[in-house]
């Protein structure tokens, strides 16, 4: 105990970052704080609650690892930078299409190409694809899939809310017959591009 | 329900291997799987084993084909990991099956054993020169790589220089080598790339281009100004004319090639011509 404290003065002293405690009875997630951030205000301050922001990076990267053959570049690393210009829903979608796109304009070499769809289920069991912000907050629970171009195996799934087993089966099937669209979609666009050279 | 099974059916079908020969020229993307015509035979979509004729089969059939960039080896089929169009080389002389590769459009330059590259001398320590070639790691390139050069005869190269030479080493494990001189221990064009003149990237489809043979790009340019021309298959070209707007000219012809069409880039060299 005497260690631990130790190192959070230690840390504090340092650079103005500070993690808050987390006690057996306590039950708010985990929280930091960054002080002095920005040289012209007279204070400033960044709180980071929860880590939503980290899991959403953690779920493209590895579908992202899946997919690209990471054997061919050792000792190598491959950044993807992704920048939200307007969120109209299904954001964790739309970055998985973007980011599968930059990968084939890098040329990057990939096993597969793959693509992100949202289901979302309202309180009556309706299935709504590619959920618009609204449908997404009124909606009882939201799917998200990444699905792969050669056999629409599934890479990686989210969800957030109450569904069943059969509805879990029903989004999944209408998120692989979806992805034929966007697969032909990436097919269209490639060939776009092709063509003008 | 059974409606959405119906469509996911159909739509995995689709996904069947297709021969290569039927999509050479045609854009391919990652995942797609390619047969090469040895297995083409038993696996058409018929399935009723139609021989098509040839007129040297015994040749064909015994071929050893290569695997190009953007090709590997899987089982025994080709998956495609990088999106572009499929070229195919009929062999020079008869043996081999000619080589199979996709033609993408890329900026990053990965070393490739053979290649010609512009580098930038980044150090010098001890023995060796490191020089950036635009990929992962700098190269090394040791001092006795150079025409002429012996221990005490040292060649004259300083940190900022621009260097033209060619990897002897270059895979995904080993920091890449390269040197300025071939085999035979002469330069041909290689070394140390003279003062002025001006350094810039493009993309490296576009200099595959520029160096294809009866390139009309190159042959335009000489026709306008004289100058002097390299081209590094890094994506880097080294340009140099008489004066600096010439120059300058040049480098943005060069990069603006990758965008236009055979007739806007006529309008603009007789444009060029005319003043």
């Amino acid at each position: 105990m005497e260690g631990t404290m130790q190192t959070e003065t230690t840390i504090r002293a340092e650079s103005g970052i500070e993690s808050g405690p987390r006690g057996p009875s306590c039950s708010l997630r985990h929280f930091a704080c960054e002080q002095n951030l920005l040289s012209r205000p007279d204070g400033s301050a960044s709180f980071l609650q929860g880590v939503a922001e980290k899991s959403r990076e953690r779920l493209i990267r590895n579908t992202c690892e899946a997919v690209v053959l990471g054997a061919l570049h050792p000792r190598t690393s491959i950044t993807v930078v992704l920048q939200v210009v307007s969120d109209a829903g299904s954001l964790l979608a739309c970055c998985l299409n973007a980011a599968c796109m930059a990968l084939v304009d890098a040329g990057v070499p990939m096993r597969a190409l793959f693509c992100g769809v949202t289901c979302a289920l309202d309180s009556d069991g309706t299935l709504l694809l590619d959920p618009t912000a609204k449908q997404e907050k009124e909606a009882r629970a939201v799917l998200t899939f990444a699905l792969d171009s050669v056999e629409r195996k599934l890479l990686m799934s989210t969800t957030k809310g109450l569904y069943s087993d059969a509805e879990l089966q029903q989004c999944l099937a209408a998120a692989q017959a979806a992805s034929q669209h966007v697969f032909r979609f990436y097919r269209e666009s490639l060939q776009r591009r092709y063509s003008k050279s | 329900m059974a409606a959405a099974a119906a469509v996911v059916a159909e739509s995995l079908a689709g996904y069947r291997a297709r021969a290569a020969r039927a999509v050479l020229e045609q854009v391919v993307l990652p995942g797609e799987e390619l047969l090469l015509p040895e297995q083409e035979d038993g696996e058409g979509p018929g399935g009723t084993g139609e021989r098509p004729l040839r007129l040297n089969a015994g040749a064909r059939s015994r071929g050893r084909v290569v695997c190009g960039p953007g090709l590997r080896r899987c089982g025994d089929r080709l998956l495609v990991t990088k999106c572009g169009r499929l070229r195919h080389k009929e062999p020079g002389s008869g043996s081999g099956g000619g080589v199979y590769w996709v033609d993408s459009q890329q900026k990053r330059y990965v070393p490739v054993k053979g290649d010609h590259v512009i580098g930038i001398v980044t150090a010098k320590s001890g023995d060796i020169f490191k020089v950036d070639v635009g990929g992962s790691e700098p190269a090394s390139l040791s001092y006795l790589a150079f025409e002429g050069a012996t221990k005490r005869n040292r060649p004259n190269v300083q940190v900022g220089d621009l260097i033209y030479g060619q990897f002897v080493v270059a895979n995904k494990d080993m920091e890449p080598e390269m040197v300025c001189i071939d085999s035979c221990g002469r330069a041909c064009g290689m070394g140390v790339i003279g003062q002025d003149g001006l350094l810039f990237k493009v993309t490296l489809g576009l200099i595959r281009r520029l160096l294809a043979p009866d390139c009309e790009i190159l042959q335009e340019v000489g026709k306008l100004y004289p100058l002097e021309i390299v081209f590094g298959m890094n994506g880097r070209i080294w340009v140099k004319a008489k004066t600096i707007q010439q120059t300058l000219i040049l480098a943005n012809i060069l990069e603006a090639c990758e965008h236009m069409t055979a007739d806007q880039r006529k309008q603009i060299f007789s444009r060029l011509a005319e003043s």
